[in-house]
């Protein structure tokens, strides 16, 4: 019995530390002296890694997602004579919901993995400990151009995803079964506000991209230094990013349309 | 010049734990300035801990290390990242950064620290990679190299900016003999011509000896035996025989701590 307790103690210790630890990295690599000689040419090369090789999978989810949209809203609609709000549906659900949402999940899973497998091998190679050496801090120059990739790339990532979401959404709705366009598009531009719906998706997925690229960093940084444990800190990144996107979800969908 | 400016490196008291195993135990040992200081002692006491305690890459539990004076472990980290500019190290695996090539790892710790143009940066990279043969290896990626070519680049690395204190971590370990020669030769002709303080862990005997001023034996986290090549080569402690002549069975043990092989026969090794 005190076995188990102590374990227990021991455990819910050892994750306020790990919340220590990733305080600590985001202050060591964020809060600097800015150095955009240096730091510019890194930044860019992350953007590209994180963001631009992340486009196919936004694209392609997006678009099918808003496909899958558009079908289902007309069956469902159709039957009440109202399928001239499919527009304003598809809209709505991909702008404030299932595009910061589900670019999030694609993100974690394809950059936030990639960013925690790169930095665990860099720390297991001794590459870390060998830039440290060097007199160069790992925290400004790994860490922190992959974190600022992250924040950008995530909500021009989830705009993507909506704009491609609902074309996909107008493809099969207007094109296929045959809607009006003007009632789809004239439908979705009278109900959708921008500060309302827009404004806070882009809020949705800014705080998503933070969290997804700050926990793919810090599981990097603090995993063991082994090949099962790099395995092992790619496996939390996922399921962890995963945790906090679909909570954190809530949380904010409560505090932006509680009211509604 | 007194014996208390010529210490470079000061570790004093110095006691390191890992989980419940006691690494080093009050270890102190001193390192001249501009000799070459090997540290020996069989594999397992932690003697790569100790350069990395020296780099300020790991906290001691207790006790200190004085780098030119000031305490690596006290100092604020911008402090700590200057004083590492005066280190370059040697790892164990080269630790090559495998996102650039053979000369821009070499150019890295120049364009870092330095303002030079490019063509003296590539000058001098040249003159590094020549000087460990790597010359015509300098557009390979870290990947395309063997272990001992990729342990070279990392020394052509190590002294791209002619530190005051350099440290090697194994560097004979996995070397051809024609390498290991030049190697040798290197590394003595650096500590000669640069006048940096040279501190190498190995556990090759006869190499290490040939070049080091003064030799430590570390063994049980403690500095087991000390002085030139000569004097622990003449030593007649039975545990300094042991080490130096390579024998099997003395006082050091060669067995990590066991139980008696009888009981753990019958235990078989899973619990």
């Amino acid at each position: 019995m005190i076995h188990y307790l102590q374990q227990l103690g021991a455990s819910v210790l050892n994750r306020i530390a790990g919340l220590g630890r990733a305080g600590q990295l985001l202050g060591q690599a964020l809060i600097a002296k800015p150095a955009p000689l240096i730091m510019f040419p890194l930044l860019i090369r992350q953007l590209y890694f994180i963001g631009v090789l992340s486009l196919v999978i936004i694209v392609v989810s997006g678009l099918f997602i808003g496909m899958v949209l558009g079908l289902q809203g007309y069956t469902i609609l159709v039957d009440y004579g109202s399928e001239q709000a499919v527009g304003q549906m598809v809209a709505l659900s991909l702008v404030r919901e299932l595009a910061p949402v589900v670019t999030a999940l694609l993100f974690a899973g394809r950059a936030g993995s990639a960013v925690t497998a790169e930095i665990g091998l860099m720390k297991a190679t001794e590459q870390l400990a060998s830039y440290e050496m060097i007199g160069v801090d790992p925290m400004r120059r790994i860490m922190a151009p992959r974190l600022w990739a992250g924040f950008i790339s995530m909500p021009i990532l989830s705009m993507i995803f909506a704009i491609v979401g609902i074309w996909g959404g107008s493809l099969v709705a207007v094109d296929w079964l045959g809607i009006f366009s003007g009632s789809f598009w004239a439908n979705m531009q009278a109900s959708v506000s921008f500060s309302n719906d827009v404004g806070n998706g882009i809020i949705k997925s800014l705080v998503f991209g933070f969290v997804v690229i700050w926990i793919a960093v810090f599981q990097g940084n603090d995993c063991v230094p082994t090949s099962e444990g790099i395995s092992q800190a790619t496996t939390r990144t996922v399921v962890y990013s995963s945790l906090a996107i679909l909570g954190l979800d809530f949380l904010l969908t409560a505090m932006m349309f509680g009211e509604l | 010049m007194s014996m208390q400016s010529d210490l470079h490196i000061d570790v004093q008291d110095l006691t390191f734990h890992r989980g419940d195993r006691t690494i080093f135990n009050r270890l102190s040992l001193s390192i001249q300035r501009g000799k070459i200081t090997a540290i020996m002692g069989p594999s397992g006491t932690g003697k790569t801990t100790l350069l990395k305690l020296i780099g300020g890459q790991l906290r001691p539990h207790d006790g200190s290390v004085i780098v030119d004076g000031s305490n690596v472990h006290t100092l604020s980290r911008k402090a700590l990242f200057a004083l590492r500019a005066k280190m370059g190290m040697l790892f164990q695996s080269g630790a090559l950064f495998t996102d650039m090539s053979v000369a821009e790892n070499v150019a890295f710790p120049l364009r870092v620290h330095t303002n030079l143009p490019d063509s003296a940066v590539d000058d001098l990279v040249l003159m590094k990679l020549n000087a460990v043969g790597l010359r015509g290896a300098f557009q390979l990626r870290p990947a395309e190299l063997s272990g001992g070519m990729a342990r070279r680049a990392a020394l052509a690395r190590a002294i791209a900016l002619d530190p005051e204190i350099l440290m090697y971590d194994e560097p004979f370990a996995g070397q051809d003999p024609i390498a290991m020669g030049v190697l040798i030769n290197l590394i003595s002709r650096l500590n000669k011509a640069l006048g940096h303080t040279s501190v190498i862990v190995s556990h090759d005997i006869q190499e290490t000896l040939s070049i080091a001023d003064h030799v430590y034996l570390i063994s049980d986290g403690k500095v087991l035996s000390q002085g030139t090549p000569s004097q622990l080569l003449a030593s007649n402690d039975p545990r300094v025989v042991q080490f130096m002549k390579g024998e099997p069975d003395g006082p050091v043990p060669f067995h990590y701590p066991a139980p008696s092989f009888e009981d753990q026969l019958f235990k078989g090794v899973e619990q």
